[in-house]
């Protein structure tokens, strides 16, 4: 059963049109990724799944219900964790998640049930009655998705949930996400974080424009469009390097700002070639969804 | 502007969750909170109910001081009710995020909306209240006329809910409300009836006065007090309901704009 369903999605603003046509398929118990550089059109995405925007044009359905028609009864099986932390600051962190469950018309007894197994999941057992403001950022992120399981939700949207953290923080964001995955949950996770992506998704789309560039597998994807091996090499001169060798030697050779990616299925004489080489440094490694990301969605700043 | 955005609200009683959280904010600082609202109302009330009622013979009919307790009952309201539904709801709205927060939640911002009015005229009432038990304290009125005191002044809170979260929509910052109060509701406290009666003003004034809501609150709420029946009370009422009603309509198309965007 799909949980979440979009076709021909279209949404505009004045002449900009921030969502141009996309088509999306939330299947249960996966999780599913939009990747994008910033602007691409991620949350605006998110926000008219949720019904909280009107679209131009298409159709949307979360569990069978149409949004933003019914926006409200769908969004009742539905977990939300936001891009800005919007926790109340006056109250608690118990205070949180109960005035949070009232919100989806549970009964005082069942949030009260519910809140130490969910303190617990945020590794805020000791924490309940804590003042939000002494909170570190890891530990609001967290409290913010266990503020989004109060309802059991069915399908969890994520925006990106780690950005901001520190890498012990993300790591930890990370094994709670893997561990609702074993419960069955499903994952809606927008990100820019690579690494997030390949390890966290089922399926994932890169959207760039309004547009939906690619969608599959994280392995598939790698496979579909990048060389298995990849050398990036900088330092002084790497592109002069570039030019002299690195070009001949690999089957593509990109620069991103002062570094030279060399794409080809054999790295030996690449690398063969660099240990010789003065002042140079470099890095091989196999192909990952950021050089997907790189190709297809351009090498160029955005803002 | 999208059409959609005049539709007529749909309202869940979801609101009330919205209200609560709302109260238990305000359940942590009630006592500092009631205080700060009350001083100020209570100062002019007795400083010149007294100090300038001194030098006067009756106002309207009455001592100044209880003649002022009228009109305070009124503003006071009016006050509490515009500082909470600007300066607090632009908080909860712009800079905490939670309306957003509650959105998420199968609430929507018509739910969260009226959650907000009705707040903010509970809120006020608590004020209104506080001021005519401190005139039944001091004797200022003992009729039992004085009860449908109570139904106006919620009345009332309702009425500046709704325009003070119109201007919350509107407002790019916390600045923004000055105008209003140097706008709207300053003249309203001197042309209204408050502190002198609306027949001192000169006949062109009093045709403007008569369109503003917190003259026809004070028409219903002094002789209330001072146990008589007011005139023209279906007039008074349908006025105050019809701001009521009107202002937070547009309080929600505006918000609509600029959160459902």
């Amino acid at each position: 059963m799909q949980h979440l369903r979009v076709s021909q999605l279209r949404k505009s603003y004045g002449d900009h049109e921030v969502v141009a046509g996309i088509d999306l398929e939330l299947r249960s118990g996966e999780c599913f990724g939009l990747l994008g550089p910033n602007g691409a059109g991620k949350t605006t995405t998110l926000r008219l799944c949720l019904g909280l925007t009107d679209p131009d044009g298409g159709k949307i359905t979360m569990f069978g219900l149409p949004v933003p028609q019914k926006a409200r009864e769908a969004r009742q099986r539905v977990g939300v964790v936001p891009q800005a932390d919007n926790l109340d600051p006056d109250f608690t962190v118990c205070e949180n998640l109960l005035v949070y469950g009232r919100y989806f018309g549970l009964a005082e007894s069942e949030i009260r049930h519910r809140i130490p197994g969910l303190l617990e999941f945020a590794g805020l057992a000791m924490r309940g009655d804590a003042r939000i403001q002494t909170l570190s950022g890891g530990m609001k992120r967290r409290l913010t998705l266990a503020r989004a399981l109060i309802n059991d939700p069915d399908l969890i949207f994520l925006d990106e949930p780690t950005t901001g953290l520190d890498p012990q923080a993300r790591h930890l964001i990370w094994e709670r996400l893997r561990n609702l995955m074993n419960q069955g949950k499903t994952l809606f996770l927008t990100t820019h974080f690579m690494d997030e992506a390949e390890r966290l998704c089922h399926r994932l789309a890169i959207m760039d424009r309004g547009r939906i560039v690619t969608c599959g597998a994280p392995r598939e994807l790698i496979a579909r469009y990048i060389e298995p091996q990849v050398v990036e090499v900088f330092g002084d001169g790497a592109e002069r390097w570039a030019e002299d060798f690195g070009r001949r030697a690999s089957e593509r050779c990109e620069k991103t700002g002062e570094t030279i990616f060399c794409y080809t299925h054999d790295a030996d004489p690449i690398v063969h070639h660099l240990d010789g080489q003065n002042g140079l440094r470099y890095l091989h490694r196999p192909a990952n969804l950021e050089d997907v990301f790189l190709k297809l969605t351009g090498r160029e700043l955005r803002d | 502007m999208n059409a959609k955005d005049f539709r007529l609200p749909r309202f869940s009683l979801r609101f009330a969750h919205v209200w609560r959280r709302n109260r238990l904010v305000w359940r942590k600082l009630a006592i500092p909170s009631m205080l700060g609202n009350l001083a100020d109302p209570m100062l002019y009330m007795l400083g010149l109910g007294y100090g300038l009622g001194a030098m006067l013979p009756e106002v309207g009919g009455m001592p100044y001081i209880a003649f002022l307790a009228a009109g305070t009952v009124c503003s006071s309201t009016m006050m509490s009710a515009s500082f909470e539904a600007m300066y607090s709801g632009f908080s909860r709205m712009h800079v905490q995020k939670t309306w957003d927060a509650i959105m998420n939640a199968p609430l929507t911002l018509d739910d969260v909306l009226l959650g907000e009015a009705v707040w903010a005229a509970s809120k006020s009432f608590l004020s209104g209240m506080a001021v005519l038990l401190v005139a039944l304290a001091l004797g200022l009125t003992h009729s039992a006329l004085a009860l449908w005191v109570i139904p106006v002044v919620f009345l009332t809170g309702l009425v500046f809910a709704g325009m003070g979260l119109i201007m919350t929509a509107l407002s790019p910052s916390y600045d923004f409300f000055m105008y209003y109060f140097t706008l709207a509701i300053t003249p309203m406290m001197l042309l209204s009836g408050v502190f002198f009666p609306v027949d001192q003003l000169p006949q062109a004034v009093q045709s403007v006065t008569g369109v503003l809501p917190l003259t026809h609150a004070v028409a219903l709420v002094r002789p209330l007090m001072s146990g008589a029946s007011p005139d023209g009370v279906p007039l008074h009422l349908a006025v105050l309901a019809g701001y009521a009603a009107v202002s937070f309509h547009v309080a929600l198309v505006l918000t609509r704009r600029r959160l459902l965007k």
